[in-house]
């Protein structure tokens, strides 16, 4: 757990792993991410929040090295990620498992070929043109798959399985990659609570049992309270809260969203838990 | 001005809605017009309205439109390739009006072999540059310009130019012909197979890039599954199109029957001329009909989950 100091800057108890200093990304005009400066320890569960657009996505596909940082720099461990090129940028890009909202899987392939694109970083032009994965491959990926209750499905085609599964499947990708962080990009928001809820119990038990740092980006606050020892928030590209849950007070919520002429704020609106919610409607006077 | 800020939402709606409709009909009336001008012009420029001296029937010559003159020749050359056939000995006949059908069955073969070699070519060709000839895929503005301008290259210049050229460096013979055509079909297959690919869903290829995959990977997991079915379906629409090109290519010596063509209308053997259209027309009917049921076929195996 973190600690609060005088200057309300969040401590972390984990050793640092993955910092990132003065991280921006503009599009345009549009900064997308600005003046990031954070410090990731190592088994942290981080939880990323905001409004649509506040930049949690951009963020972490900085990370990832998906898009390069128009300022700023990452470190991880002695490595700086920002200066690495060609093939020590797609090891990073192995070292730094990344799910997305969309599962991003390859529809007509089968299951268990798109869990082996986990293993295409260690792979040959040759072997990997020709979809040749070696035994041990196999059997690691299948061992992922059963892990997440997906042997079954192994053959089908992607495409056809259902979200959730999908989800899964994409964080099977994720652990034949043999990580050392996992990165998920909003992992439940097209998910129903039901699978929401096991895709975070798959996350959360990565963290806890492989004691793997998950950073992940979430627009339910209940979702992020319940499963994150450290959440985030970002509000037009910039940090703008760095603590615990139970840091995370209303007045804040309602500052981190921006909830103009919301007087009353409902996190159970926004929810993916499976409970009774009253939606509050505005008025028509 | 100052009275729009006033309007209700449904009356800025409907003042936005009538100013959008009198904006699409008047672009839509000045394109119209547009293209009945260009129309005129093209007509023109293309002599449809040429006045010429024509000898008239009765053996004087005085000036008329050429349409209307040139029309019933068209009935006069036809008439011409009807070879004769009678009920009687019709066997006979059709022996006749076929007379060299060894050497053109020969030569067919030899046709549709060379549109299948030269379908070939162009599908492995095409299918190569279409990668980093499509805009969302290409790894640098180089090889997208590059390989933009091979494959417009390839497909501008006709395929017949090709096989001249060809003829000229192979010497006469189907060589030329699976050359020419295949280029020319590299170039028109690049391009279709290219906006294809502009067409996919990137998801799948971050997905493939964020777990380190080079550039060939995320081509050979995330856009090829996605795209094989549409190119098994252009490549078996070009086949047709193959059979059809490499059926006249022999008119430049290019191999296949076109050569008899030449021969025949050189000679002025017009029921030869009808012969060999009844076997073209017969093979591209067959092919048609043929590459229709498989592509079909592979459209609605792709159909099903």
């Amino acid at each position: 757990m973190g600690l609060l100091r005088d200057d309300e800057t969040y401590i972390s108890m984990y050793q640092p792993m993955l910092s990132l200093s003065g991280l921006g990304r503009s599009f345009g005009s549009t900064r997308a991410v600005d003046a990031v400066t954070l410090d990731i320890g190592t088994g942290e569960f981080v939880g990323v929040i905001g409004r649509s657009g506040a930049g949690k996505s951009t963020l972490l596909r900085l990370i990832n090295r998906l898009i390069d940082p128009t300022e700023g720099k990452i470190t991880f461990g002695t490595t700086d990620v920002t200066a690495l090129r060609g093939r020590d940028l797609r090891q990073w890009r192995r070292d730094c498992a990344m799910i997305f909202q969309q599962f991003n899987l390859v529809d007509r392939l089968d299951v268990l070929t798109n869990v082996l694109v986990g293993r295409l970083a260690a792979h040959g032009f040759l072997t990997s043109m020709t979809m040749k994965f070696s035994d041990a491959e196999r059997t690691l990926a299948i061992e992922a798959l059963d892990r997440l209750d997906l042997v079954s499905q192994a053959l089908q085609r992607a495409g056809t399985l259902s979200g959730g599964q999908q989800q899964r499947v994409a964080i099977a990708r994720a652990l034949v990659q043999k990580p050392r962080i996992m990165l998920a990009d909003e992992p439940i928001a097209s998910l129903d609570p039901g699978n929401a809820t096991r895709v975070m119990d798959a996350l959360r038990s990565i963290n806890r049992d492989d004691g793997l740092t998950v950073l992940v980006n979430l627009h339910t606050l209940d979702t992020a309270r319940a499963y994150c020892h450290r959440i985030i928030a970002m509000r037009d590209g910039r940090v703008f809260f760095d603590g615990t849950p139970l840091q995370l007070t209303d007045d804040v919520v309602r500052d981190i969203y921006g909830s103009e002429g919301l007087t009353e704020f409902n996190e159970a609106v926004t929810s993916t838990a499976a409970r009774p919610v009253v939606i509050p409607i505005r008025g028509t006077a | 001005m100052t009275k729009t800020t006033t309007l209700s939402p449904i009356a800025a709606f409907e003042r936005d809605f009538a100013r959008s409709r009198a904006r699409a009909r008047s672009t839509w009336a000045l394109g119209t017009l547009l293209f009945l001008a260009l129309f005129l012009l093209t007509a023109w420029l293309g002599d449809f309205f040429k006045v010429a001296q024509v000898t008239l029937p009765d053996g004087s010559r005085d000036w008329r439109w050429i349409i209307p003159v040139g029309l019933p020749k068209l009935g006069d050359y036809i008439e011409k390739t009807i070879p004769l056939l009678r009920w009687e000995s019709l066997g006979a006949d059709l022996a006749e009006w076929f007379w060299r059908w060894r050497t053109w069955l020969w030569l067919l073969l030899e046709t549709v072999l060379i549109a299948f070699a030269a379908t070939a070519l162009g599908v492995v060709g095409g299918f190569l540059v279409s990668f980093p000839a499509a805009r969302n895929l290409a790894p640098n503005r180089w090889a997208l310009w590059l390989s933009r301008r091979y494959l417009e290259i390839a497909r501008t210049v006709p395929d017949i130019v090709w096989a001249l050229i060809f003829v000229f460096c192979f010497s006469v013979g189907p060589l030329a012909g699976v050359l020419a055509i295949g280029l020319h079909a590299t170039g028109a297959l690049g391009k279709l197979y290219s906006e294809v690919n502009e067409n996919i869903d990137m998801r799948p290829l971050d997905g493939v890039k964020a777990a380190g995959g080079t550039w060939f990977d995320q081509i050979r997991y995330g856009v090829v599954p996605q795209v094989l079915p549409n190119i098994i379906s252009y490549t078996l629409l070009r086949f047709e199109i193959n059979v059809r090109a490499s059926s006249i290519i022999g008119y430049v010596g290019a191999g296949g029957l076109g050569q008899e063509f030449r021969t025949a209308m050189s000679l002025q053997e017009y029921t030869d001329l009808s012969a060999l259209f009844v076997i073209i027309l017969v093979t591209v009917m067959v092919i048609d009909y043929a590459s229709e049921k498989l592509r079909h076929r592979v459209i609605g195996v792709e159909a099903r989950p």
